[in-house]
Formats: structure tokens, C-alpha cells, sequence
């Protein structure tokens, strides 16, 4: 027992390391002072002050917009792209480009992208960002929905089609269903990445309509405020069940392919 | 026909993200608008202005504290990764995931924690006031950068070596030891050499989204700290000079190009001595 105690105290360190922060975070968001180092009390104002804050509530706002739009793309490019590249067309120079997006520095497309809505004349707005989160959010789903596709029989879909089904049948009604998990995984995912990302939206959204991660930034080089504790421990909390829901969607299809063989 | 399903996907990743690309690169040999924005002539003055010392000096800087963060995060990392894979395989996954958690959770914010930490008034200070020592300034320093881009990026690092150290075959150490192999010796002619492209893939996650950051250097390292990546910032959305900016994010994608093929080549080299 002590042995594997000591094997695993590497684990537990980088966990402390991992996270203390957070915990700290979320301990201060229950501050009664309105410093954000000295602990004074309990109290739970900051979280309805958050409501009244009309920046934060700008900024929720316009988070909510890009992410659903950014997940929207995502998935239907994404899954397109997933079954392109493993049922219709293998390639493996189009495996490189959609696996780019994700290895890239993300400053780099960011100012490429400001750069190309400048020259071509594209206002910096909710839409801008959402078609730069995008980017990142096709590689995501295809990258998740390839995985479920390599792992499904093609001969349902051969059955199908040989049993009569159309293309578009075979699609809704064997394909789709057959994905659906993977997709679900890949939706929360891309809502999650678009929701917290903070680089590409610095550069591609409007002044005037500011994502909440650029309003975050905006107050934090400026100093803490219990306030941002608070909003800190929502987002962490909207995070985490939105990866747990995705492990899970993933897991459920796991567990359904093993039944199913 | 089915061909087709690929079309608006790769459409959209031509238009979005190969264009922009490669406007950066046409821009880097431009001249920047007395406005903003680019104008003729082509020039290589960009590229000469980054060899100037203050910029070869924040270039020096940004990969020493990317290369120091990377170190310590495989020195904190690996270890983990192998402390997982020693544990139960019904705990494996949960662990893996308690890993991950922290990185899909808002980055700025998991900086900012940071903030409260180091703080000359915060809980670090707290404690060693306790034990009847410091102030000490953490924060504002290279030390706090390091420490941002380590915290940031350190589950990129344990899920690829963990992939790996799954794949080896633990009857390998097992033989190891029984020939009398020390722990250091266990480790660096077996996990080493056989879990080096998972280690590698860790490296360059946590190296690459290092290089190019500009909000830890920021947060944490305060004025006296830049990194590359505040200066392409910089360039773009205060001093307008675009084509300097591009410039300088080319040096970076061409740093990253040149560390990723030396790193191949390592691993190369070290499959055929494993061999």
C-alpha cells in the first residue's frame, strides 16, 4: 500500500499543481471583502453583482452567439469532411490540411485572418469571429467523427443500399444514427473551444462587441476584482460539464459498438 | 459525385485559413501604409529589421522561457504519465481525464489564478509570512512566465507520453531489472529511447503554443517581459506595421518548421540505435 502510495505521488503533485489554482479561484468567488487576496467571510454577492454588469452581459451575449454559430459550422462541415476523408476520398495531403488548423500557432491564423477581412472588405463583427473559430471548430468534429467512422462496419450502409435504400436513406438512417454520438462529442467540444478561445477572437471581433474572454482580458490586466472570481467559477463549472457530457456521448457510443458486435 | 462531400469543407479551410496564410507571407516582404495596411515596393527589410539586437534579444527570450517551460513540464509530466499507467486500468481513464480537465477550461482565467497566487499580497506571500519570511516579488518576473506557460500547456504533455508508455511492454523493464538494472539505467535505455516519439509530440505541444503567446508574458511576466508573440501583437494592433508583424510571425513559423525537423531526425537517429 505505501509502495503504490509513493508510485503514485508524481500523479497527485502535478493534480496539486493543476489544481490549486482553480480551487483558489473558486474560494475567492465566495469572498465577503471586495479585495480579492484577503480572505474576510463568506458571502455569495458577487454572483448577482455579475448580472448587472453590462459589459459581462455584453460579452456573454456575444459569446453565446459565436459559439452556437461556431458549432453549427463545425459540425456539418466537420462530418462532411470526416466521411469524405474515410468512407469517399483517403488522401493523406487532405488529412494534412485538416489536421492544420490544430497544430498551427494560433497568432498566426489570427492575424492572417485579420489581415484577409481587411483586404476583402469584411466587417469585424460576431459573424467574423464565428467564421475564424470555425476554422479551428471543422478540424475538431472531423477529427472526433473520423475515429467513430473507421470504427463502424461499412457493410450496414453496403446492406442498405443493397436492400433497396437510397443514398439519402442509407445516409439518415443507417450513417447518421451510426455517428450521432461522435457528433454530439464534437459539437460540445467545438462549443467549448469557441466559448473559451481568446487569441483568434482578440484580433477578428468588433471593438464594440467583445467576446467574454476579451472582456475578461480587458479587466484582468487592470487588476482582480472578485467579480471576474466569480464569473471564473461559472465558466469553469459550464466547462467542465460541457467535456463530461462530451466523454460521455463518446463513451455511450463505445459501449453501444460493443453491444452491437 | 460522393467526391463532392469534401468540396464546402475544404472550400472553407482554403478560403479561411491557406489565404490568410499566405497573405502573411506576401505582407512580410511589403511595406507598411503610411494608414496601415501593406504597399509596394517588395523588400527584405522586415527581415533585416528583426536581426536588429532589441528584436534578436526578445527572440532569444521568447524561446529560452518556451524551452524552459517545456522542460519542466516533461520533468513534471512524464512521471505522472508513468504513474498512470501503474494504476488500475478502470482508474486510467479518469485519471487521463482529471489531467485534461483543467485545459479545456478558460484559459485567461486559469492565467489569472496565477495572479492571485503570486501576488506581493497574495497566498504564497501569505505562507511565508507565516514561516516569518519574504515579501517576495513572484509575480512580474521570468520566473512567473514560465511557471503561466508550464501550467497552461502541461496536459499537452502527459496524454502523448502516456499514449506511449501504454504501448511498451512492461516485461521489458521487468527483464531489466532482474539483470540488475538500476532505475536510472531502466530509464534511459528502455522508457526513454522506446517512449521518444511520444515525448517528442509532448514537447512540441507544450513548445509551439508557447512560442507564439502574448497574454502569460503579459499578465504575468508585466512590461519587462515580452515575448514574440506581444511584439506581432503589437505590430498589428498598435503600431500598425503589418508587414513587420507578418514578419515576425514567419520567423516563428520558420523556427517551429526547423525545430520539428530537427526533433525528427532525433528520433530517427535514436529508432535505428534502439534497433
Amino acid at each position: 500500500m505505501m509502495t503504490r502510495t509513493l508510485r503514485s505521488a508524481p500523479l497527485w503533485l502535478l493534480y496539486a499543481f493543476l489544481y490549486l489554482p482553480i480551487l483558489v479561484v473558486i474560494g475567492m468567488s465566495f469572498n465577503a471583502n471586495d479585495s480579492a487576496y484577503r480572505w474576510t467571510g463568506f458571502s455569495l454577492q458577487w454572483y448577482p453583482a455579475l448580472l448587472g454588469d453590462a459589459e459581462i452581459m455584453g460579452g456573454l451575449r456575444t459569446t453565446l452567439i459565436v459559439a452556437v454559430g461556431t458549432t453549427v459550422i463545425s459540425v456539418v462541415l466537420g462530418t462532411l469532411l470526416a466521411m469524405a476523408l474515410e468512407r469517399y476520398l483517403p488522401s493523406r495531403a487532405l488529412d494534412a490540411a485538416a489536421a492544420a488548423p490544430a497544430v498551427m500557432p494560433d497568432i498566426m491564423l489570427a492575424i492572417g485572418l485579420l489581415a484577409f477581412y481587411t483586404l476583402v472588405g469584411i466587417a469585424l463583427s460576431p459573424v467574423s469571429v464565428i467564421l475564424a473559430h470555425s476554422v479551428f471548430g471543422i478540424a475538431f468534429v472531423a477529427a472526433v467523427v473520423r475515429v467513430r467512422l473507421a470504427g463502424m462496419d461499412p457493410s450496414l450502409e453496403e446492406a442498405s443500399r443493397d436492400l433497396g435504400a437510397s443514398s439519402v436513406k442509407t445516409f439518415w438512417s443507417v450513417t447518421l444514427p451510426g455517428m450521432r454520438p461522435a457528433i454530439i462529442a464534437g459539437a460540445l467540444l467545438a462549443f467549448t473551444l469557441s466559448l473559451d478561445e481568446f487569441t483568434v477572437a482578440f484580433f477578428t471581433a468588433s471593438p464594440a462587441e467583445p467576446t467574454l474572454p476579451i472582456v475578461i482580458y480587458s479587466s484582468v490586466r487592470f487588476g482582480v476584482t472578485p467579480q471576474i472570481n466569480a464569473l471564473a467559477t461559472l465558466l469553469l463549472l459550464v466547462s467542465f460539464i460541457a467535456v463530461i457530457l462530451a466523454q460521455r456521448a463518446s463513451r455511450l457510443g463505445d459501449s453501444l459498438r460493443r453491444e452491437g458486435k | 459525385m460522393r467526391a463532392l462531400a469534401t468540396v464546402p469543407a475544404m472550400t472553407y479551410l482554403v478560403v479561411l485559413m491557406v489565404i490568410p496564410l499566405g497573405l502573411v507571407i506576401a505582407y512580410a516582404f511589403l511595406t507598411a501604409g503610411r494608414f496601415g495596411g501593406v504597399q509596394g515596393p517588395v523588400t527584405l527589410d522586415n527581415v533585416t529589421r528583426m536581426l536588429e539586437p532589441l528584436y534578436r534579444e526578445v527572440l532569444a527570450s521568447s524561446v529560452f522561457n518556451a524551452g524552459a517551460a517545456t522542460l519542466i513540464a516533461f520533468a513534471i509530466g512524464f512521471p505522472a504519465a508513468l504513474a498512470i499507467t501503474r494504476l488500475p486500468s478502470h482508474w486510467q481513464t479518469a485519471a487521463l481525464i482529471a489531467v485534461v480537465l483543467p485545459f479545456w477550461t478558460n484559459f485567461l482565467i486559469r492565467t489569472y489564478a496565477w495572479i492571485i497566487l503570486l501576488n506581493r499580497e497574495g497566498l504564497l506571500n501569505d505562507g511565508l509570512a507565516l514561516a516569518g519570511l519574504g515579501p517576495i516579488d513572484f509575480l512580474y518576473t521570468r520566473q512567473a512566465v514560465i511557471l503561466g506557460l508550464t501550467y497552461a500547456y502541461i496536459p499537452l504533455m502527459v496524454l502523448p507520453i502516456y499514449a506511449s508508455l501504454q504501448r511498451l511492454d512492461p516485461q521489458l523493464l521487468e527483464a531489466a531489472q532482474n539483470l540488475g538494472a538500476g532505475a536510472w539505467r531502466r530509464f534511459r535505455t528502455i522508457l526513454l529511447p522506446l517512449t521518444l516519439p511520444g515525448i517528442i509530440t509532448g514537447c512540441l505541444f507544450v513548445f509551439i503554443p508557447s512560442l507564439g503567446n502574448f497574454v502569460i508574458p503579459e499578465l504575468l511576466g508585466g512590461g519587462n517581459s515580452q515575448m514574440i508573440g506581444n511584439l506581432i501583437r503589437d505590430q498589428f494592433l498598435k503600431s500598425r506595421d503589418w508587414p513587420f508583424g507578418s514578419a515576425l510571425s514567419l520567423m516563428v513559423l520558420a523556427l517551429l518548421i526547423i525545430i520539428v525537423m530537427f526533433q525528427a531526425s532525433a528520433a530517427r537517429r535514436t529508432r535505428r540505435w534502439g534497433a
